[in-house]
């Protein structure tokens, strides 16, 4: 493995969203302090969540999880797509690079973006809200394992897509819904017994449940169960991802 | 197709659009695979050994490409990194020095003219020194300026020992710097010999040779060989013609490539 060419990678893709941080880092942590403000000041005392776990504390994990996850996905499959759309992933293409190291740069370079404005969100909020971390250790595995897992999609995405409309489609169809119902902003337990079973089909279900495990020591399912899911949905996506590439799908002619 | 090109030649790809020149290019670079049979380069197969063949080969693709997000510097710092080559600066120095560069070195890609983008794409190319450099169309809208400068850079690597292919539409071009051309017709080689021995070989099949009478009228005339020239000019003088002026039309590649691809 050259180290090197995947350090090199990995690097370009950092500075790429730092560049343009206003948009990749602040936009995305306001729009989650936002949802704080708006659902937390409207559905404070009404929802039932957690015993003795009042719900603006539990809609922040929620939050932060979900930017984690939206900021994993947009950073590899906006780079891509916008690299082959501008042509300038030839240069990456005539490099000595193998498809592994093409997989874990752009993977290790979304999970950055996805915990760098997942943890400002967390940072932000903190302060206002009251938080405790029962077990940061399950905190830590979970959000390491949905970046990683979004950021493999972004790049499955980036890589299918043939322009930026089908990239928005797959956004807009199937991140945005699988989030908004993972149960960000309620626990499904609070959800009709139909609604609740669809739920467990939710890979984001499992992030996020998670999740809040490592901050509450609560939740709907097993967090040993739940990061299994993840590591599971994380390999299946990680091996369509590398064959596409070992086979240079959509990227060599 | 089958071709070699020696180590240190300039070598030239010729042929009119949709010959195969850019995807043969691009089956050497790795940037599309081949149906059947295998390229090496200096030994390395660009499939089974790939990362060897991509060290040995710098490639100017033929898209004007860039990368929006960076300088002209930390784009050649990036182009260093990919091929495994960490400080780079003194490289990337005198690149930019040669292709007159440098005053941009901090300017954002997106600010630069087409031209300018284009010395950029050359210098990405050689930043990990690569003994062969594969140029696609290098001065395709770029100024004369520009053109000389860098023909003298590529030139001046080739004398010090790299391997240059290059395709051009330009056929001057071809000719004052190729030491051998292939001409390519939907993807058969129609031509592969020395560039002296193709000019040689169409010259001895035809030669025009223009004549212009005292009278102001104009004669056209075409030679198998220079020994027939004075039967021609007798002819003339017998028809009364009193020669003013004129001018041998020396074959160009231009005659060679139209007469070998139509």
């Amino acid at each position: 493995m050259s180290m090197t060419g995947f350090w090199t990678l990995f690097w370009k893709e950092l500075l790429r969203f730092l560049k343009v941080s206003v948009q990749t880092v602040a936009a995305p942590v306001l729009t989650a302090l936002l949802y704080l403000v708006i659902f937390g000041q409207a559905l404070e005392g009404r929802l039932q969540v957690f015993d003795g776990v009042r719900y603006t504390s539990f809609l922040v994990p929620g939050l932060v999880m979900m930017t984690v996850l939206q900021n994993a996905f947009a950073n590899s499959s906006s780079s891509l797509m916008q690299s082959k759309m501008t042509g300038n992933i030839v240069f990456i293409l005539l490099a000595p690079i193998s498809y592994l190291e093409f997989f874990c740069a752009y993977v290790a370079a979304s999970m950055v973006r996805g915990l760098a404005v997942g943890g400002a969100v967390l940072a932000f909020t903190a302060g206002f809200v009251e938080l405790r971390l029962e077990a940061p250790a399950w905190t830590l595995a979970f959000a390491l394992g949905a970046a990683a897992l979004l950021g493999a999609l972004g790049l499955l995405a980036g890589m299918v897509s043939e322009k930026i409309d089908q990239l928005a489609a797959f956004q807009n169809f199937v991140i945005l819904p699988l989030t908004m119902l993972s149960g960000v902003f309620y626990s499904i337990h609070s959800l009709p017994a139909f609604w609740r079973g669809l739920s467990h089909a939710n890979p984001f279900f499992y992030m996020i449940d998670g999740f809040r495990y490592g901050f509450f020591g609560a939740s709907d399912v097993a967090p040993g169960v739940s990061l299994a899911v993840v590591a599971i949905a994380f390999a299946a996506v990680a091996s369509v991802c590398l064959l596409l590439l070992k086979s240079g799908y959509k990227l060599r002619t | 197709m089958s071709l070699a090109i020696a180590q240190g030649e300039f070598f030239g790809l010729l042929g009119p659009n949709g010959a195969g020149k850019t995807t043969l290019i691009n089956v050497i670079a790795g940037l599309a695979r081949a149906d059947a049979g295998s390229v090496t380069v200096l030994g390395a197969d660009v499939a089974l050994d790939y990362r060897r063949a991509r060290r040995l080969l710098g490639v100017v693709p033929q898209e004007l490409v860039f990368d929006p997000f960076f300088t002209v510097r930390e784009t050649l710092r990036i182009q260093s990194g990919y091929f495994g080559i960490r400080a780079n600066d003194a490289w990337i120095d005198e690149v930019m020095e040669h292709l007159d560069l440098t005053a941009k070195a901090d300017a954002n890609m997106r600010s630069l003219s087409g031209g300018m983008k284009r010395r950029v794409l050359v210098a990405q190319a050689l930043v990990h020194k690569p003994p062969v450099i594969v140029l696609d169309e290098p001065t395709a809208g770029v100024d004369v300026e520009l053109r000389q400068g860098l023909w003298q850079f590529v030139s001046r690597l080739n004398r010090d020992g790299h391997t240059v292919v290059l395709t051009t539409h330009y056929l001057e071009e071809a000719e004052l710097h190729c030491s051998r051309i292939a001409m390519l017709k939907a993807g058969r080689v129609v031509a592969l010999d020395s560039t002296a021995n193709l000019l040689a070989s169409f010259a001895g099949s035809r030669t025009t040779v223009r004549v212009v009478a005292r009278d102001g009228t104009r004669h056209l005339l075409e030679i198998e060989k220079y020994s027939d020239l004075e039967r021609e000019l007798a002819r003339l003088r017998v028809q009364g013609v009193e020669i003013a002026d004129l001018e041998i039309e020396r074959p160009d590649l231009e005659q060679v490539f139209l007469r070998l691809t139509s």
